[in-house]
């Protein structure tokens, strides 16, 4: 009779999921879900960003409930955070570091792609989104730097904002109209509040979009090879849920450890003066995950043509970004993964030795050999994306690929029959 | 049949309906509504009436030595005001001005030579250049020099070096104003705006 009929449970389920689908949805998607069974570590991040969103999201609304969005209250308020709010300094701190931690998780995840060739058909969707989510993360991280209201913050938002009046003749107009004023003043404080809380959900709508396209063909994996039958996946839970949560656990170790022992290693102490319209800090930085950009648009001291050195950095350091939208389509090479592609595996390391030097360029003073090197770095950037990628993939011969991804995780033909027998749920 | 009869239609009037015009007057009444209601919304994001009613400073200048440099904010931005030496005028003055970026002569950036008046703020990215206290970088032509992203400024605020694309502006400049916005109310005193 019990094996007859279902339990209660099971029953209000099915009745659920006859008008709306969602355990099955669930089900289909973060259980069931094939995965290759070769993924690496690497493959950790893009669930670990989804954590630090959520995170994010969190101790941002908690923090909205105590903060202050007034040029005059805004740095009095954080403080008051700090040392006032029972639990504050903890929310503050994680929300200060977490933002970094995001960027960091967003830039292995990306430089995971470009190792692995993830934005190469059929992917080149998920990886534009991926882009997207990028710049709104900025966007975000930008106007959140600029809520404390403390010295870096007001000539951060002073420098990013005057980027716009590089375009000729609307330029002026237009800062004039983001600042709602003639300098970044309390109209900016307060609009940038508003956008900040914003952003993060449109980035949520936009997250949910990249998983779509994910699951349509699913991940790519360390061979870069398709996955041709049961034989080369492995049901997302409970293999990649419990190897999500290890790598999850190692990240907050990491993320712990800024919290709780260098709050401030990350971040600038000028930020700790209250904003000064009269005074301009010394040297000017933005937070480490934004130097790259700083240091291209700092790079260009000569006009190109006929464009101003001004309009040409700013265009160059969009560009730096706008041009991995095409890069789906500026690689030649049909072959994904890097560890088939005896050049390009090579010419990977030195975009990511020019990145590290861009950000060593956009920490430090504009002066002498560091101009020099942010010149240069910024070149290589741009023939790296523009000039190498298309070549590469014309004059590389790649390496043999394995006939599929169980074929090579199980050693070759010889024991191909184990290989074929997909693992099953325990 | 409707169609049939349309079809009709149209072949007498050479492809064209009464239809057809009805499509595009609504079409374009409806985008001049949908624009009309977007517009004040985008609209409050511009700077509102408290902010826009100008403020004007007076200033006055006899404490100021010659040599001195003096700043004063004037909405919300600051305004520097330098006492300049007659070597500084000479070196402002002697300039090949086809050899500048943004080619202006000194004479007319000032009102009175030896009063320097112009807007604190690098026409790069908004920063506030250095210069205005002793003992600041003032960069290799003795006027201003900022640090954000290394532009260099004369004894006169032009452009000399570095990524800024425009001199340093003269108050109401950034409006387009053909004038420099400041009289001297007397020979010590000035109003800016």
């Amino acid at each position: 009779m019990a094996e007859d009929s279902p339990g209660a449970t099971a029953r209000i389920i099915r009745w659920i999921d006859y008008r709306l689908p969602f355990v099955q949805f669930l089900n289909h998607e973060l259980n069931e879900y094939p995965t290759p069974r070769n993924l690496s570590y690497w493959w950790n991040f893009g669930s670990l960003a989804g954590i630090m969103l959520v995170v994010m999201i969190i101790s941002g609304i908690i923090l909205a409930t105590q903060y202050t969005p007034s040029a005059d209250l805004a740095f009095d308020s954080v403080e008051r955070i700090m040392r006032d709010v029972n639990y504050g300094w903890l929310i503050r701190y994680m929300h200060m570091n977490g933002a970094s931690m995001f960027f960091a998780i967003l830039y292995i995840h990306l430089f995971r792609g470009l190792y692995y060739g993830s934005y190469k058909p059929p992917r080149e969707l998920l990886w534009i989104i991926g882009i997207i989510i990028l710049l709104l993360a900025i966007a975000t991280a930008f106007m959140g730097y600029v809520l404390p209201w403390g010295q870096m913050s007001y000539w951060a938002a002073t420098v990013i904002t005057n980027l716009f009046s590089a375009i000729p003749l609307i330029g002026s107009g237009i800062v004039t109209f983001l600042w709602g004023g003639f300098t970044v003043g309390d109209p900016t404080l307060h609009r940038f509040y508003a956008l900040h809380y914003l952003l993060p959900f449109v980035i949520l709508a936009v997250v949910l979009l990249h998983l779509v396209a994910l699951h349509r063909h699913g991940s790519n994996n360390p061979l870069g090879i398709d996955h041709k039958g049961p034989q080369d996946t492995i049901p997302f839970h409970p293999y990649y849920t419990i190897k999500d949560l290890f790598g999850l656990t190692v990240f907050l170790l990491i993320y712990g450890l800024f919290v709780f022992y260098a709050p401030n290693f990350l971040g600038e102490p000028d930020n700790y003066i209250p904003a000064n319209p009269m005074q301009t800090p010394n040297h000017i930085v933005p937070e480490w995950y934004l130097l790259p950009y700083y240091a291209i648009l700092r790079s260009i001291t000569f006009p190109i043509l006929f464009i101003s050195s001004k309009l040409a950095g700013v265009i160059l350091a969009f560009s730096s970004i706008v041009v991995l939208f095409f890069l789906p389509w500026l690689d030649t090479s049909p072959i994904r993964s890097s560890r088939f592609r005896p050049i390009y595996k090579w010419v990977f390391w030195l975009l990511v030795i020019d990145v590290v030097a861009l950000g060593w360029v956009g920490a430090n003073p504009p002066a002498g050999i560091v101009v020099t090197v942010g010149q240069i770095a910024t070149l290589y950037y741009f023939v790296h994306m523009l000039i190498l990628l298309p070549l590469i993939g014309k004059i590389e011969r790649p390496l043999p690929l394995p006939s599929s991804i169980g074929a090579a995780v199980m050693g070759g033909g010889a024991r191909l029959s184990a290989a074929e027998a997909p693992l099953a749920k325990p | 049949m409707a169609d049939l009869a349309q079809q009709n239609i149209a072949e007498a009037h050479g492809g064209e309906t009464r239809r057809d015009f009805l499509y595009l007057t609504a079409g374009a009444i409806g985008a001049v509504g949908i624009a009309a209601t977007i517009w004040p919304f985008v609209d409050t994001l511009n700077p509102a009436r408290d902010t826009l009613a100008l403020s004007s400073t007076e200033v006055d200048l006899a404490p100021v030595q010659v040599g001195q440099r003096l700043t004063v904010a004037w909405r919300g931005k600051p305004v520097f005001i330098a006492h300049r030496t007659p070597e500084e005028i000479k070196a402002a003055e002697d300039v090949d001005i086809s050899q500048l970026r943004d080619p202006q002569k000194d004479s007319d950036r000032v009102q009175k030579p030896e009063w320097l008046i112009i807007v604190g703020v690098c026409t790069h990215l908004g920063c506030i250049p250095l210069g205005q206290k002793t003992g600041d970088d003032r960069g290799p032509y003795g006027g201003w020099f900022c640090p954000c992203h290394g532009s260099i400024y004369d004894t006169s605020g032009r452009i000399r070096q570095g990524p800024a694309p425009l001199n340093l502006w003269l108050p109401g400049d950034a409006d387009q104003a053909s004038k420099a916005l400041y009289k001297f109310t007397s020979d010590t005193a000035i109003t800016i705006g």
